[in-house]
């Protein structure tokens, strides 16, 4: 019996979420039995040796010319040839964008239930629970499974890091015998260079109607930048073709749970309150003191955002010399 | 060509989230009942992949009790030509669920391309577009963002963290649509009037044993509001020392 973990490579690097899921399953491993098995598809090691300090015992490695990029069907028949290997409880993956893509797939093929985007995942009473969200953060749904092995992909940024685990992690070869793909990723075009995704932010800034026009947004992006922040959108300016799709935070869009996250000119739509209420600090700025965001707000300022914001990124700044 | 569209009926997104008396469901009270707003994006991919082609057919698929009579006919005011219901009663069933019932009705109708929205916005579950692919044994795209048939093949694009995906598929294939795919259009008068005579094909689902089991729906713990630090530009100063001091969240 073990734990098995989907580590993701980009690149040919470890993305940092796949510590996330280690150390979830490090953890799990204390209550379901161990041990903590990764499983990866790259053209070459990634540097998986490293994953023991993450709390991996072994990792097995998928080569093949065509693993480059990401290769839904390919990397399934990894995972799948993996849970053969290992027999395992339960199989663990982020839930990254390849993530979300890979372990439906996985589980369709194994034939045994999912509970994707998790954010709480425990043993109760001998079996797993899994907690994950749902209506856009309305409300959290919490599942457990009728078959074996239990599959769950874990929410960026809610799970710690596994780290320090002391671990030494053994690479061995892992051998799959995957179809051509008919699905093939012919690149990837990259967006503002080491622009990081809203769900794996750490603090986000988010601006609304209340800017007035798609040029205001250069204030919440000097805000943003003095913050070491990523820009977030309200529904209504995406629907305005002010921002794109991808910065658009609350149902329809993406649900996030930062450190910090700024809300400038949002009213505060029960749309957009489920995607962002499970930050973990929240600050308003709104002209309207009964805006219904200042109800969910940790911190907020009345006033207006075009006289507030820039001297507030003006304070940041400050800070930031003096640190 | 034969596009099929899997479709769902959903809350609005408006909804007040209320947990039904046994603590496991949605109370439906009061709900308004609406087709995924994901899925809208997938109706409107394929009617323009068939005015684009000048011929074929489009399909809508759903799988729910007698209500989603109405979501169906708001997918066939927008230009689908027939549906198909797959009746289901009693508790939802889980994805792998209902991705069996669609496979097993969609692998009679050999489809060239089946069509999901990314995610249904009540569940959030994002798995019965690829679980459906899977059982299917057809190639499939999530997330897709941009869309483009070339004879027997597409080439698509998916969002992920930082960048874009640029996919080439080969037919037939399963794709979810996410928002900014297109603008989906407003059903027309004709198109609604029509849609009443267009035929709702209905037999039952075939969902197979649950592999997921619900211990409890729950509302998330109340936030409470916190303090107004300040008026105007001036309270900025007060702002980032509470931000730096008190919730060391910079």
């Amino acid at each position: 019996m073990s734990i098995l973990v989907w580590i993701e490579q980009r690149d040919g690097k470890i993305r940092s979420v796949s510590r996330e899921a280690l150390g979830v399953a490090a953890r799990l491993a204390g209550s379901l039995g161990g041990p903590v098995v990764g499983v990866c598809a790259a053209t070459a090691d990634p540097g998986l040796a490293a994953m023991g300090d993450a709390g991996a015992e072994r990792a097995l490695l998928a080569t093949q010319p065509g693993f480059e990029h990401y290769d839904a069907s390919g990397y399934a028949a990894v995972v799948v040839a993996a849970a053969e290997a290992v027999s395992p409880k339960a199989i663990l993956f982020p839930a990254s964008a390849m993530g979300k893509d890979l372990a439906p797939r996985v589980a369709a093929r194994l034939g045994v239930g999912l509970a994707s985007d998790c954010t709480a995942i425990d043993v109760e009473g001998g079996r797993l629970v899994a907690t994950r969200p749902v209506y856009a953060g309305k409300a959290n749904l919490k599942l457990s499974f009728t078959g074996s092995p239990a599959i769950a992909s874990l929410r960026p940024k809610v799970f710690p890091a596994g780290a320090g685990a002391g671990k030494t992690c053994t690479v061995e070869a892992l051998s799959v015998d995957a179809a051509p793909a008919r699905a093939r990723v012919l690149r990837v075009e990259s967006s503002a260079a080491g622009k990081i995704d809203l769900t794996e932010s750490e603090v986000i800034v988010s601006g609304g109607r209340g800017l007035k026009a798609p040029e205001h947004f250069k204030l919440i992006e000097d805000l943003a930048e003095a913050l070491g922040a990523t820009v977030g959108a309200s529904r209504a300016v995406v629907d305005a073709g002010w921002r794109p799709h991808s910065e658009q935070v609350g149902q329809t869009g993406k649900t996030v749970s930062p450190k910090l996250y700024v809300a400038v000119g949002i009213s505060g739509a029960i749309q957009h309150l489920a995607g962002m209420s499970s930050s973990r600090c929240i600050v308003a700025i709104n002209k309207d003191p009964d805006a219904p965001i200042f109800k969910v707000a940790d911190y907020g300022i009345v006033g207006d955002l075009f006289e507030v914001v820039p001297a507030l990124a003006e304070e940041v700044r400050k800070l930031n010399a003096t640190v | 060509m034969l596009q099929v569209v899997c479709i769902k009926q959903v809350a609005d997104t408006e909804t007040r989230v209320k947990i039904a008396a046994d603590g496991k469901q949605l109370d439906p009270a009061g709900v308004t009942w609406i087709l995924n707003p994901y899925d809208e994006y997938a109706v409107e991919e394929a009617l323009r992949t068939r005015e684009k082609a000048g011929a074929g057919e489009v399909v809508a698929l759903i799988l729910g009790g007698p209500g989603v009579t109405t979501t169906v006919r708001n997918a066939l005011a927008m230009g689908v030509d027939r549906a198909i219901h797959l009746t289901h009663e009693g508790p939802a069933p889980d994805a792998l669920q209902i991705a069996r019932a669609l496979a097993t009705e969609l692998k009679g109708m050999a489809p060239q391309i089946v069509w999901f929205g990314r995610q249904a916005v009540d569940d959030d579950a994002a798995q019965v577009g690829p679980m459906t692919a899977e059982l299917l044994g057809f190639p499939c795209v999530t997330a897709v963002a941009k869309f483009e048939l070339n004879g027997e093949k597409a080439t698509v694009e998916r969002e992920i963290e930082g960048g874009r995906e640029v996919i080439e598929v080969d037919l037939p294939a399963a794709f979810a649509a996410d928002k900014g795919l297109n603008e989906p259009r407003y059903a027309s008068l004709k198109g609604i009037m029509a849609a009443k005579k267009k035929p709702i094909e209905a037999r039952p689902a075939a969902p197979g044993e649950p592999s997921l089991e619900i211990v409890a729906l729950e509302l998330p713990p109340a936030r409470s509001a916190g303090r107004i630090v300040g008026e105007g530009p001036s309270a900025a100063a007060e702002l980032v020392r509470v931000l730096r001091e008190e919730a060391k969240a910079i």
